[in-house]
């Protein structure tokens, strides 16, 4: 195994018996990144004199005993994170040279605990696509099949982290970003409860569904850096002020578990792979101790309508921020100040943006208002009800991720209605701002990994995670990495 | 046709707390544009608003004040409209639920009470300013942007002028009793909106409404108000109709003029803010609010008609300001006789204090060396018209009156036989008008109690003066 195939619990342990060092590691990572990136587009900013100037920190802090758990290792930040001196630009022209002056509290937070900052990764434009296909810096690409798409939003983060380029990364999911990547790129993607962390600096898309999280090639990694990022934060009044527990150490098989199958979410047209995949996955654990329950969850047609009205309207307000004021790009000269906002949002923002800005937009307006968000609003209490039902039952819920492997560049891109169903088994989570973990679960005859997705109850991570880790320690898929 | 007017306020009152609405930054003066600004309150991306608990305290305070109903939940909402000064695109306000429902503000006019009734209070943050160079391009200055603001809104209980102007002058009266607002209008600390609409005299239903902006003074608003009543008259006198609109008051011209129209009014798609949770004022907080909300304007003029015995138009000149009334009462206190205090005040203090323009808190004169200067008359030391002259050099030089009094030799002369020795000479060299006030001609009197006190330079004792006079009088042979 080379240094670029070591997760980040490997890399800890070599690093203690001082058999690499982090500027080997990194070394090998960039030399990764400069070979993968032309063709992957993984990365939108690679800093190679900050990453080696916190090489050098991190180099100097492993020799003492007080080193943070992190110390050393490289991760890399999807580019809807503020990081301060380092251009975030959420992969939209009308912040291509944003450069904060703060870090989010998450970024802040894996620097203290020692990691390296290894770059900015490449994400659908303000996190609205499911295919990375709307960054304004063109489609990041799939490891695994390099004309597939590697899904979205934070496709960056999960082609580097699939592609070896890096061993962990962050990525925020407002509907299935984090996980559906996951899923189609073969890694282990985590969306915590909403609270569990900061949103404090994460560009905000949908605040009430924004959730940021972890990307890695197992499960430990995910809850090594969940407990480095996880906590209440001053900054951020949603957040929870709930105790984090040491999830890497908790990783213990879970007894008596009840696991929940909603019926509702194996639909007719759902790709047979997929499938395939999930009625296997249900045999391992069963082996592996486990009782089914079927279980339903009525309102989940719903979900993707809600949350196409509820995320839109949000985003339109959270991204009127983008007036060419004060900061980002602003249009050349205009007669007027409506020209002026006009010219600078129609050039600044993409095609998916403005479209989901002029829906969310018409979704709050005087009169449409209770026909729509008022509505949505009453749905999402109908979805949240449909999981606390089930949570009566059982202990985790076992779903599909996606209903559908890594899908072709352009494939559903000019059918928004199409793309939006990719998420359709994610969105009921962010709804009711559950915990779920995404993590392989099979491949396609194509080679195309899948993924399947363990719900918990609110702030209930430790189980997930330990299911997770169950699942992984049985299984084979995990190890599997894409022939790039 | 006779009309009458219908008017109702939106004030917004910028508080006095430490820092801003949703961040740390200081909401003091600056001297330079964009000092006191941090990525929240200039709204770049990823940040969030943190509320501070002051702004609900001074919110309380005031729905407490105002006999309000405080809601125990109120939510945050986002009023989304774009403006180079609203950084976010959106001002973080209450919309649905706000922090409270209804109350009264309590206004006398011409004798008459009336309380005029709430609709809300809520609590907003305040947007940057523009300022614009003469060559045409624009600056932003974010200092004020985040600062918090109440928003008062009453209903359409007022019908004139005058009476708008005893509703917000008490409402800044009680901001000002508070602590919780400077109420200066010059500088935007208190704001006031107008809705104004006329009806003929008896009829139920509302008229047609316009919003007035732009007025920053109570004389304004009084002008304001004036000329859009007899404007919205006379285009109904003539058979005209009122469009709804929001109209500018234009000082220069006096006038008001349209700003915008119905048809061009924003629209807000308010939605709960997702960044906030529900505000939950806690049995702590409202405490808290309790202890800070002090004996207020009307309570204390009530007191000081019945402790004091003070006249209603004394007690009310004098709770105007809870300096002023603490001020009468410090006084009080080492001089018991409260109408001679009050009249005091109102007749000499209150004048200084505006020919010099300071304020109760900054006045030279401390109640201690005002209570001084009224024992001084009150022993005969002084005449009252001397110690109005006393006054004035201590408002001037600072100094204690006694000091002055010997300073300039003003001690009041009330000894019989040192005034004898100034009559007798004065009668001497008058024979005639002596001969004739014994002939009957009895205003003669002032003649010669005028001769004693040019004599004395005004330090004779006036009671003394006219005894002595009167008997030495009568002892003059014809």
């Amino acid at each position: 195994m080379g240094l670029s195939e070591a997760g980040i619990r490997e890399l800890r342990e070599l690093y203690k018996k001082r058999e690499a060092t982090p500027g080997q590691v990194v070394d090998e990572l960039l030399r990764k990144i400069d070979k993968l990136n032309p063709r992957l587009h993984a990365f939108i900013t690679v800093d190679h004199d900050a990453v080696y100037e916190q090489v050098r920190q991190a180099e100097q802090a492993l020799g003492r005993p007080d080193a943070p758990v992190l110390c050393g290792i490289p991760i890399a930040i999807k580019d809807i994170f503020t990081t301060i001196g380092m251009r975030t630009t959420c992969a939209s022209k009308i912040l291509e040279n944003f450069v904060p002056p703060y870090d989010a509290t998450i970024v802040r937070k894996l620097k203290a605990a020692g990691a390296i900052i290894l770059g900015k990764t490449n994400m659908d434009e303000f996190a609205m696509g499911s295919s990375t296909e709307t960054s304004a810096f063109g489609p990041t690409r799939n490891p695994w099949k390099p004309d597939a798409v590697p899904g979205g939003s934070s496709g960056g983060s999960a082609s580097a982290v699939a592609a070896c380029m890096v061993p962990g990364a962050l990525g925020t999911d407002t509907g299935g970003s984090i996980r559906q990547p996951a899923a189609l790129c073969g890694i282990v993607g985590l969306k915590p409860t909403y609270g569990r962390v900061s949103r404090y600096g994460m560009i905000a898309f949908a605040s009430s569904l924004d959730q940021g999280g972890t990307m890695t090639r197992s499960v430990y990694d995910s809850a090594l850096l969940l407990e480095a990022i996880a906590g209440f934060d001053p900054l951020d009044s949603t957040s929870a002020d709930m105790p984090v527990e040491p999830y890497s150490q908790l990783l213990a098989r879970p007894r008596e578990l009840r696991v929940g199958v909603p019926r509702e979410y194996f639909v007719e047209g759902m790709d047979a792979d997929v499938q395939a995949s999930i009625q296997g996955a249900i045999e391992t654990v069963k082996e592996l101790g486990a009782r089914i329950v079927d279980i339903s969850l009525p309102h989940t047609r719903y979900a993707v309508a809600v949350y196409y009205i509820l995320a839109s309207s949000e985003a339109s307000s959270n991204l009127a921020r983008y007036d060419g004021v004060k900061y980002g790009s602003r249009s050349g000269p205009a007669q007027d100040l409506n020209n002026m906002y006009k010219d600078t949002r129609a050039k600044g923002f993409g095609r998916e943006v403005r479209r989901r800005i002029m829906l969310g937009t018409f979704a709050l307006s005087a009169g449409y208002y209770a026909a729509f968000y008022g509505k949505a609003q009453r749905a999402r209490r109908l979805i949240q009800q449909d999981f606390d039902t089930a949570f009566g039952q059982c202990d985790v819920i076992l779903a599909p991720t996606s209903p559908s492997p890594a899908f072709k560049l352009g494939a559903k891109l000019d059918d928004p209605l199409k793309m939006y169903l990719s998420d359709i088994f994610t969105i009921p989570l962010n709804l009711a701002g559950l915990p779920g973990v995404s993590i392989p679960c099979g491949f396609t005859k194509e080679g195309l990994p899948m993924g399947m997705q363990i719900i918990g109850r609110q702030f209930d991570e430790k189980t997930i995670l330990s299911f997770a880790d169950m699942y992984e320690q049985a299984t084979t898929w995990h190890t599997r990495t894409p022939a790039i | 046709m006779e009309y009458e007017a219908v008017i109702g306020l939106e004030v917004h009152a910028q508080l006095k707390t430490q820092t801003k609405t949703f961040c740390g930054c200081a909401t003091t003066f600056a001297r330079e544009p964009n000092i006191n600004v941090c990525p929240v309150c200039i709204g770049m991306p990823g940040v969030l608003p943190v509320l501070n608990r002051n702004v609900v305290v001074y919110a309380c305070m005031l729905a407490m004040a105002v006999r309000g109903e405080i809601s125990r939940r109120s939510v945050f909402a986002r009023k989304n409209y774009f403006y180079p000064d609203l950084p976010k695109g959106y001002q973080i306000s209450q919309y649905e639920l706000p922090v409270n429902r209804g109350g009264m503000i309590h206004i006398q006019l011409d004798g008459a009470d009336r309380d005029i009734r709430l609709n809300r209070i809520h609590i907003e943050e305040d947007a940057g300013k523009l300022m614009h160079n003469q060559d045409g391009t624009s600056y932003v200055d974010f200092n004020r942007s985040g600062i918090p603001l109440l928003e008062i809104v009453s209903e359409p209980d007022l019908s004139t002028p005058d009476e708008a102007i005893a509703y917000l002058k008490k409402l800044r009266t009680i901001l000002l009793y508070l602590g919780v607002c400077d109420g200066n209008m010059e500088e935007g600390s208190l704001r006031c909106d107008a809705n104004v609409s006329v009806r003929p005299r008896g009829e139920a239903r509302l008229g047609v409404k316009t919003e007035l902006k732009n007025m920053n003074s109570f004389r304004f608003i009084h002008k304001a108000l004036d000329y859009e009543i007899q404007r919205q008259t006379e285009v109904l006198g003539r058979g005209g109709t009122i469009s709804q609109e929001t109209r500018l008051w234009d000082e220069s011209s006096g006038t008001t003029r349209s700003m915008r129209s119905k048809e061009e009014a924003h629209d807000y798609r308010y939605f709960p803010e997702p960044d906030l949770l529900t505000l939950e004022v806690s049995d702590d907080l409202l405490e808290e609010a309790r202890r800070g909300v002090p004996e207020l304007p009307d309570a204390k003029a009530g007191r000081f008609t019945a402790e004091y015995g003070l006249p209603a138009y004394d007690a009310e000149v004098l709770t105007a300001s809870r300096d002023l009334a603490g001020y009468f009462e410090t006084v009080v206190g080492s001089f018991d006789r409260p109408k001679a205090v009050s009249n005091w005040i109102m007749s000499e203090m209150l004048r200084f204090i505006k020919d010099i323009d300071t304020e109760v808190k900054d006045f030279r004169v401390t109640p201690d060396r005002t209570a001084k200067l009224l024992g001084l008359i009150d022993d005969g030391t002084i005449s009252g018209k001397i110690a109005k002259g006393v006054y004035e050099q201590m408002v001037s030089t600072g100094k204690e009156p006694d000091a002055l009094i010997k300073e300039l030799g003003l001690e009041q002369i009330s000894s019989e036989s040192s005034l004898r020795e100034v009559i007798a000479p004065i009668l001497e060299q008058n024979r005639k008008e002596v001969g004739q006030y014994k002939a009957g001609k009895e205003k003669l009197f002032g003649f010669f109690v005028g001769q004693v006190m040019k004599a004395t330079a005004g330090k004779a004792n006036p009671s003394v003066v006219n005894d002595l006079l009167k008997k030495m009088l009568r002892e003059e042979k014809t």
